[in-house]
């Protein structure tokens, strides 16, 4: 009897649990932070580049670098969970999981819009700290991205200090004979076959909250 | 050595002829220069179709004049032989052509001596031509198109430099373009003792530079491990390799860093030794040539 | 006296054909020599080699009284040469070939002294014209100036009238005559115009085939007054057996189809004849040869054996 009584307690309903998450995040309208974005993938060979990340209410998210040049996945607009979690949805809850040495639960959201580019959603959530600690999104057209995101000085507004993005990337090839590349002779890297996954690591050094962002900056 | 250096040099230059490769070099680089300001970006779409697919390319900021440099040194290093070719082919050839070389050799001045002045004043039109080239093709382009990142596409790789680390890099690889050009002028330059008319020479450089580089760059097993590693063109392209940068084991560039270093030393070694051989080779026979013209 | 030239046992091959065999002369202190024979005698290939555009491939070569092999770079210093047809760069003018031509033998002469060596052969006024715009003879004279510019002792002329109008001829055989006789150079000066050598030269030399026919003073080849005399008789034997047996001996110069070749003054021609019917040898015709044509003609007609009875090396 205790013990159900104890588990009526703290277990709440995936629902409430989202929309506690949702009103969390509500409190940032907008924020400028910089960063270090690093990628890894297996064919682009890049410097990590100092950027500065922009956000706005409800789901305008800008990386930019403007030291130089920056690859950026078209789907990081997900590394805002604002946008995953906009728009009418199903929750269903779908137990629990560990993540980050942890354990959380797992939320499922399935969007109600038939027509929308997201099909599917999964959430690890930290119940206690209400927090968001991984996302996987599965789209119609652009395969699935993940999220990853790791806290600790922003906390409060839940912005993480870090975040680490997967994403499917096609597989890149040039013929040599539009290349003429240099052959070193060195044993070249079995090219894996068919498309792969690269993802993309931003570290935040700081950020700028709720105080202004000019809608300029995302065009 | 120096004054006959000086007067080989004011009869090349004398001539009209030498300024029509500084003509051709900046009316190819015009018109690339042209093509890629008013449609870079499709340029650019053919070879990024599949990154465009994952990632938003900044078009504009990667069609910068760093990438407009890259792309016309792609192009005009192949053609850029032929430009070499004419002025050594034609440097001993040409005076039997013309009926000068028995003028200069009956002068007080040794063979040898002329031999490597000859071969002096080509390497030194040479390294003419590759600065003008620099003039324009680096240089101009920065200018028209201004600076950014670097973004090569390679084979199976894509390589991003930063606009800091590019500058070296272009002063080394014109640094081993001069080596690969004077190797081919060297070919050209010995050919050129053999024959009394510079046709000859040229053809049978830009023949032998041809074959030896479709050679170079098939991949048939029977050659890639026997004669692909000793062929000179095999080494010409090795100036690219200063735009190849070393990785770490997280995927991220190393600044002011070349791949594979060594590699390149090596290739730039073979070319060397080609550019003394060729040279001794043309000294001897010249040695051993009756001037019968 | 030591010579400038000094050839031995010269000797060219080009694979199976001998240019020139074992030839050998020598040209002495402000000789004008002549050098004659008909093309392809060898003559071009003897003046490349002394000139060092040919390996010779046996003989000895001495000039100034170096070794060429040893001390090409020295004796090149004091050499100049015209070796056939002059070319120069067409793309230059004259003043800027004869500097050239200049520095690269070693001396910076001032433009004063180039315009007065352009004077010399006629071409102040074309200084600063390209020798593209030249005629052949003009060229020929820039030619002359280019081997002179750096004021040799010895001077090499390989055909220096060729292309020349009369005027162009006379101006260059004055030319010679005064480097010869006010400016002490020494000549070497191959022709095939037999009557201009005949005006210059002081010693000759005669080649056929690459050998040496014969070689000495003009004075004594071909003396107007020592004439030469070809005998045509059916008994080619027969007289040659009574000549030698006779004083006439030693006027012997050559037999070439049944013909004889004798030296001597005209005034004993008749004398001669005489003596030889009286020997009995049937004289079918006398011909004599007065010109230094005749006797170049006659020493080296082509497809004919020649013997040489003489050597006249001095």
């Amino acid at each position: 009897m205790v013990l159900s009584l104890m588990s009526r307690v703290r277990a709440q309903s995936a629902t409430d649990l989202l929309q506690k998450i949702r009103a969390r995040l509500d409190q940032v309208n907008d924020y400028q932070a910089a960063g270090i974005m690093r990628t890894n993938v297996s064919f682009l060979k890049e410097p990590e580049a100092s950027v500065t990340v922009y956000f706005k209410k409800p789901d305008k998210l800008k990386i930019r670098n403007d030291k130089g040049i920056s690859f950026v996945p078209k789907g990081a607009v997900t590394i805002s969970l604002n946008n995953l979690l906009k728009g009418n949805y199903t929750v269903l809850d779908a137990g629990t999981d560990t993540t980050q040495g942890q354990k959380v639960r797992l939320i499922k959201l399935l969007p109600q819009d038939e027509n929308a580019d997201m099909v599917l959603s999964t959430f690890w959530v930290d119940e206690k700290r209400l927090l968001i600690l991984r996302a996987r999104t599965t789209t119609r057209d652009n395969g699935t991205y993940e999220v990853e995101l790791y806290y600790g000085k922003y906390i409060a507004y839940a912005l993480p200090d870090k975040v680490l993005f997967t994403f499917n990337v096609k597989n890149y090839k040039l013929p040599k004979g539009i290349t003429f590349d240099y052959d070193d002779g060195s044993p070249k890297k079995k090219q894996p076959a068919g498309d792969g996954r690269g993802s993309v690591e931003l570290t935040y050094s700081s950020y700028i909250i709720n105080k202004g962002v000019p809608d300029s900056v995302f065009q | 050595m120096w004054k006959l250096l000086q007067i080989e040099l004011f009869k090349i230059f004398k001539r009209p002829r030498t300024y029509i490769p500084f003509g051709a070099i900046a009316a190819i680089i015009l018109i690339i220069q042209l093509g890629l300001k008013f449609d870079g970006q499709s340029y650019l779409e053919m070879g990024m179709s599949s990154v465009a697919d994952t990632f938003n390319i900044p078009y504009p900021l990667v069609m910068n004049g760093y990438l407009v440099a890259f792309v016309i040194l792609n192009t005009l290093l192949i053609q850029i032989p032929l430009l070499v070719a004419l002025v050594a082919g034609d440097m001993v050839a040409g005076e039997a052509n013309m009926g000068t070389l028995r003028l200069l050799v009956t002068r007080p001045v040794s063979r040898t001596q002329l031999m490597l002045v000859k071969y002096g004043a080509s390497v030194f039109y040479t390294i003419l031509l590759l600065i003008w080239m620099a003039l324009l093709a680096l240089f101009l382009s920065m200018w028209i198109f201004g600076t950014n990142d670097l973004i090569i596409a390679r084979d199976t790789v894509i390589e991003h430099i930063r606009k800091t680390d590019v500058m070296w890099r272009y002063i080394a690889a014109f640094g081993y373009a001069m080596v690969a050009l004077s190797t081919v002028a060297a070919l050209a330059f010995l050919l050129s003792v053999f024959a009394e008319n510079s046709i000859g020479p040229i053809v049978a450089t830009i023949s032998i530079v041809v074959v030896l580089t479709i050679l170079s760059e098939m991949r048939i097993p029977l050659y890639d491990n026997t004669v692909k590693p000793w062929l000179f063109t095999s080494h010409m392209l090795a100036w690219k390799g200063f735009f190849y940068s070393q990785s770490n084991g997280q995927g991220d560039t190393i600044a002011g860093s070349i791949e594979n270093l060594p590699s390149i030393l090596r290739s730039l070694s073979i070319l060397l030794a080609y550019i003394a051989a060729f040279v001794t080779a043309a000294i001897w026979a010249f040695q051993k040539k009756d001037i019968l013209s | 006296m030591s010579s400038v030239i000094r050839v031995t046992g010269l000797t060219k091959r080009f694979s199976a054909l001998k240019a020139v065999d074992g030839l050998s002369f020598s040209v002495e202190q402000a000789d004008i020599y002549g050098f004659l024979g008909q093309n392809g005698a060898g003559k071009s290939t003897t003046i490349r080699m002394l000139l060092t555009l040919i390996e010779p491939t046996d003989g000895q070569i001495e000039i100034f009284g170096m070794d060429l092999r040893t001390h090409r770079r020295e004796i090149l210093r004091k050499v100049g040469a015209v070796i056939e047809r002059p070319d120069l760069y067409k793309y230059l003018t004259a003043y800027e070939n004869l500097s050239l031509f200049a520095r690269i033998s070693g001396i910076r002469p001032s433009s004063r002294i180039l315009m007065q060596q352009l004077e010399q052969v006629g071409l102040a006024e074309r200084a600063h014209s390209k020798v593209k715009t030249f005629s052949q003879g003009m060229k020929q004279r820039l030619g002359i100036a280019v081997a002179l510019v750096h004021n040799p002792d010895l001077v090499v002329l390989d055909e220096p009238t060729n292309g020349l109008d009369p005027q162009g001829i006379a101006d260059i055989r004055n030319l010679i005559l005064h480097l010869s006789a006010h400016e002490k150079k020494t000549l070497l000066v191959s022709s095939h115009l037999l009557s201009e050598m005949e005006l210059i030269a002081n010693r000759m030399l005669i080649i056929d085939k690459g050998r040496k026919i014969v070689e000495g003073k003009a004075s004594e080849l071909f003396d107007p007054a020592q004439t030469l005399v070809e005998l045509d008789t059916p008994e080619g034997t027969l007289a040659e057996e009574v000549l030698r047996r006779s004083p006439w001996q030693e006027h012997l110069q050559s037999r070439r189809d049944g013909k004889l070749l004798l030296k001597m003054d005209k005034t004993r021609i008749a004398s001669f004849v005489r003596d030889l019917v009286q020997q009995g040898v049937p004289v079918a015709a006398i011909q004599p040869r007065h010109s230094l044509e005749d006797y170049f003609l006659s020493l080296t007609t082509a497809n004919q054996h020649v013997e040489a009875f003489t050597d006249r090396a001095v």
